[in-house]
């Protein structure tokens, strides 16, 4: 599967798409960015007057790619959008780096293991000097509507 | 194994996925994981994949599908002992 048709089969629109492109993808791991733009529409309530990324947007990049993304990928062409759904379903994660507007992300995800439409992942993502911004486990289900 | 310490085996691996612990305390060969003990389905696969670490078995989809009850849980595990 093409890296580019992945975005493309993905169950998610504006405002709420946090992936720009899978950069590389294999059966054990993702890596995917996403560059948070100027209007993003939490910035106006996330903080009045000090527009900082919220922890939840950060979770759900690290979903759309270390779940969504790769799930979609290791499904292959059992996946499609319209009698599939899913899912995340518990997700632990650390933060240490705020992420403020036109910030680029990189999210680095590796398998623990996908049984029976189950992915869990340990899920790291980046700055663009690769410091660490967050760190965590995420797992997430796919399943037929 | 007997079915006691086979059953007891299964209840310590399904205990910290169940959300209703009175179903838990009262467990039977009907009690239901989803419907009773209220595990979701996403737990469901950590309970399959604890039983196949803790009996050295392997679960195919087929069994697991089939494996939503205490009773169900034990005929398959059971199964997939005899075959190992």
């Amino acid at each position: 599967m093409y890296k580019d048709q992945i975005i493309e089969k993905l169950p998610y629109s504006t405002p709420f798409l946090f992936v720009d492109k899978v950069v590389d993808v294999d059966e054990e791991h993702i890596t995917g960015e996403y560059t948070f733009t100027e209007d993003e529409f939490f910035y106006k309530g996330h903080f009045v007057d000090n527009p900082i990324t919220p922890g939840v947007i950060l979770t759900e990049c690290m979903a759309q790619i270390g779940l969504a993304c790769f799930g979609i990928y290791l499904l292959k062409d059992a996946w499609d959008q319209k009698n599939w759904s899913i899912a995340m379903t518990s997700n632990e994660m650390n933060f240490y780096k705020p992420v403020f507007p036109k910030e680029k992300v990189i999210v680095v995800a590796t398998k623990i293991y996908f049984r029976f439409n189950k992915l869990k992942c340990q899920v790291t993502m980046y700055t663009k000097d690769q410091t660490v911004i967050a760190k965590g486990n995420i797992s997430g289900m796919a399943f037929k509507k | 194994m007997t079915q006691n310490e086979l059953l007891s085996k299964l209840k310590t691996i399904i205990t910290p996925y169940v959300q209703n612990k009175e179903a838990l305390e009262n467990l039977t060969n009907e009690t239901d994981f989803i419907k009773d003990l209220e595990i979701n389905s996403a737990n469901l696969v950590d309970v399959v994949l604890d039983v196949e670490d803790a009996f050295d078995i392997e679960i195919d989809n087929e069994s697991m599908e089939e494996m939503l009850t205490v009773a169900a849980s034990i005929k398959v595990i059971e199964e997939k002992l005899a075959s190992k």
